[in-house]
């Protein structure tokens, strides 16, 4: 009883007549990506680098920048509602998301059809939903005359303008990312799992809890990061429909930009950048989302 | 109606199932008996699996009954049908430990954890597993994860086991030691086995009685030797082991053995119908039933013969296989234990083979 299942290993086929030499077979891969690599280095890691090294070296070598940042009550405020509406808005589109994902994932001659549903906002500019939504959500929007319309209010609701109306917005903007991954990893469980669950004795309300939810954890992890992590650095819709007084992080940046502040933008843009990668650092060491980002659904 | 052990009996009447319009299940009726090992046994889609789906309740019959003990199971969810079953790819989940897979069902009936524990260790000795409880399925090989399949299949002592090609996925070594392993769990729990393979091998040295399936019916029922022997239709002779068959014209009957002319010369054969004289039938033998008659071997009760000639010859180890040419043309295989004692024949060699009336089995009438 010695004998393990084998994992395969991974074989990448080279077509090529004559049998390629070893440096060759390890050059390729490298090769082929290298126009995309150095338009990446030359356009964006160059210019980020140089924005952040602004943090440190304007106009002299300090860390008197994120020192000041520690009493500072603008950046204190700015950081806490950014976070505060990032975790609304991961939370609102899994709630949303996952009973769509759940949908998606059982249907078979209509998935398609859904997939289209999901996606259509998506190709639509963020700039135009976000004006979509002042057209819903204004003082005289559709909302509010559809509740005055039937007698519901007496005097319009003010929604636009709020940190309510930036949730709204950005959970139907950040939706299809929840939805997607979680719909993926929800295909690939072995329906017979389900049925054996069933045929052990559990109830589909059980089934569910026991063996689809924790099997859909790694598409819950993967699309919980990226909303978070994407809303994080909202910055339109925030702009566009959020009240005056909640500025989230990226508005701040821009703002301190417009008055040619480099120094301090470019300090927010580290912690900005700072705190997404922590975040996606720490959810990777979380035992549950770890074990199930490595688990092997087979 | 209970049935008195340990085992359910089961009973299907007149049970069908349609997919988009096709027929896949087409009015099997079955009574399977408390404690009894049952294989459905057929071709990929014979409608076996089907069958077994809708005993397990994860299909919804198009017409018929299911009854477990008596009492209807029809509208009646998997999980309230309290049925052990094992799939042909394990099914283990793959985010628990063995014990957890084990414990699975026990936990959906809210056994105590004590208790549970106490059970998923004596499941574990069961099928030789001590001390793989707190591995996860993908650190196990496939022979032993389907042990784990089978231990999480009967820890809650169900009345009735059903099982989805369960060895399918395994080489044929670790698939005998599983096969005897199953034939001794069944004898020691004695609950009822309902076992689906396509492996006629499988079916015959573990079954008590075996359904043969064909396009969606059961062609007939019967324990493994009365299906071997005496093989009611065509279908089954072929399906469950070798058979020659040979055409043949009735011309009389003695008592219940039909006598047919087939290539010139009188074939006698059992035949439990009557067919009318001239009527054109297909006897059907066994390979290993056909004997050489200079072979040393007493053909005093082997009625029929035929002069063929030897077209193969091949050497197999424990028996010689020939491949045999009668006179029409129409070819036979004839499989000899071999021995050193006995001359080998040679290809182009003409012979004269016998073989008796019992072993010769009418399964085919009133051919046209």
């Amino acid at each position: 009883m010695s004998e393990v299942a084998q994992s395969p290993t991974l074989v990448i086929p080279l077509g090529a007549a004559k049998a390629p030499t070893f440096a060759w077979r390890r050059a390729a891969p490298i090769l082929l990506a290298a126009p995309l690599l150095i338009y990446m280095l030359v356009f964006y890691a160059l210019p980020v680098l140089s924005m952040l090294l602004r943090s440190v070296n304007d106009p002299i070598w300090t860390l008197s920048h994120y020192a000041g940042l520690i009493d500072d009550t603008v950046f204190l405020k700015t950081f806490w509602i950014t976070l505060h509406t990032s975790v609304i808005v991961t939370l609102g589109t899994l709630l949303l998301g996952y009973p769509v994902a759940l949908g998606l994932a059982r249907a078979r001659a209509t998935a398609p059809l859904i997939l289209i549903v999901i996606l259509l906002p998506f190709w639509t500019s963020v700039l135009v939903r976000s004006y979509a939504w002042m057209v819903l959500l204004g003082r005289h929007g559709l909302i509010n005359e559809a509740l005055l319309a039937t007698g519901l209010l007496e005097r319009p609701l003010r929604i636009l303008n709020t940190p309510l109306a930036t949730q709204i917005a950005m959970i139907h903007i950040l939706l299809p990312y929840m939805i997607l991954p979680i719909a993926n990893t929800l295909r690939q469980i072995d329906p017979s799992l389900v049925r054996a669950a069933s045929g052990l004795g559990a109830t589909p309300w059980k089934t569910f809890r026991q063996v689809i939810l924790p099997l859909s954890m790694p598409g819950v992890a993967a699309g919980v990061l990226l909303v978070f992590v994407l809303a994080l650095g909202f910055y339109i819709t925030p702009a566009m429909v959020g009240g005056p007084r909640d500025i989230t992080l990226s508005m701040l940046i821009a703002q301190q930009v417009d008055q040619l502040n480099w120094a301090y933008a470019a300090t927010l843009s580290a912690v900005l950048l700072a705190t997404a990668l922590a975040i996606i650092a720490a959810a990777r060491r979380l035992p549950g989302v770890g074990n199930a980002l490595r688990m092997n659904m087979r | 109606m209970n049935g008195p052990g340990r085992g359910a009996s089961v009973s299907l009447a007149g049970l069908e199932k349609t997919f988009d319009r096709v027929s896949a299940v087409d009015g099997v009726s079955l009574d399977i008996r408390s404690g009894e090992f049952l294989t459905l046994l057929g071709p990929s889609g014979s409608g076996k699996t089907t069958t077994l789906m809708m005993i397990a309740g994860f299909e919804m019959p198009t017409a018929g009954d299911i009854a477990i003990d008596g009492k209807s199971v029809v509208a009646m969810p998997p999980y309230r049908r309290n049925i052990g079953m094992v799939f042909q790819n394990y099914a283990l989940f793959p985010h628990l430990t063995v014990e957890e897979n084990i414990g699975f069902p026990l936990k959906q009936r809210g056994v105590p954890k004590a208790e549970r524990v106490k059970l998923v260790g004596e499941a574990l000795e069961l099928v030789h597993l001590p001390g793989y409880g707190a591995r996860y399925p993908r650190q196990l090989s496939g022979g032993q994860q389907q042990r784990v399949a089978l231990a999480r299949a009967i820890v809650f002592q169900p009345r009735l086991l059903l099982m989805d090609e369960p060895l399918g996925a395994l080489d044929k070594q670790l698939r005998e030691n599983l096969q005897l392993e199953m034939r001794r769990l069944h004898a020691d729990l004695g609950i009822t086995f309902i076992y689906v393979t396509h492996d006629q091998e499988e079916a015959l040295t573990m079954s008590d009685r075996i359904a043969v399936m064909n396009d969606g019916k059961v062609a007939q029922v019967g324990r493994p030797e009365d299906l071997y022997d005496r093989p009611s239709s065509r279908f089954v002779a072929g399906f469950i082991g070798e058979s020659n068959f040979l055409p043949a014209i009735v011309r009389g009957m003695e008592d219940d053995v039909v006598v047919a002319e087939c290539k010139g010369v009188l074939i006698r054969a059992l035949c439990p119908v009557r067919p009318a004289s001239g009527a054109k039938i297909m006897l059907t033998t066994r390979p290993e039933r056909l004997r050489f008659a200079d072979g040393g071997w007493n053909a005093t009760t082997a009625q029929n013969r035929l002069i063929v000639t030897v077209t193969e010859a091949v050497f197999a180890g424990e028996r010689c296989r020939y491949m045999l040419q009668a006179a029409d043309g129409t070819s036979m295989v004839l499989k000899e234990p071999s021995s050193a004692a006995i001359r080998r024949r040679t290809v182009g060699e003409q012979a004269e083979i016998a073989w008796s009336v019992a072993d010769t089995i009418l399964v085919e009438a009133g051919l046209v």
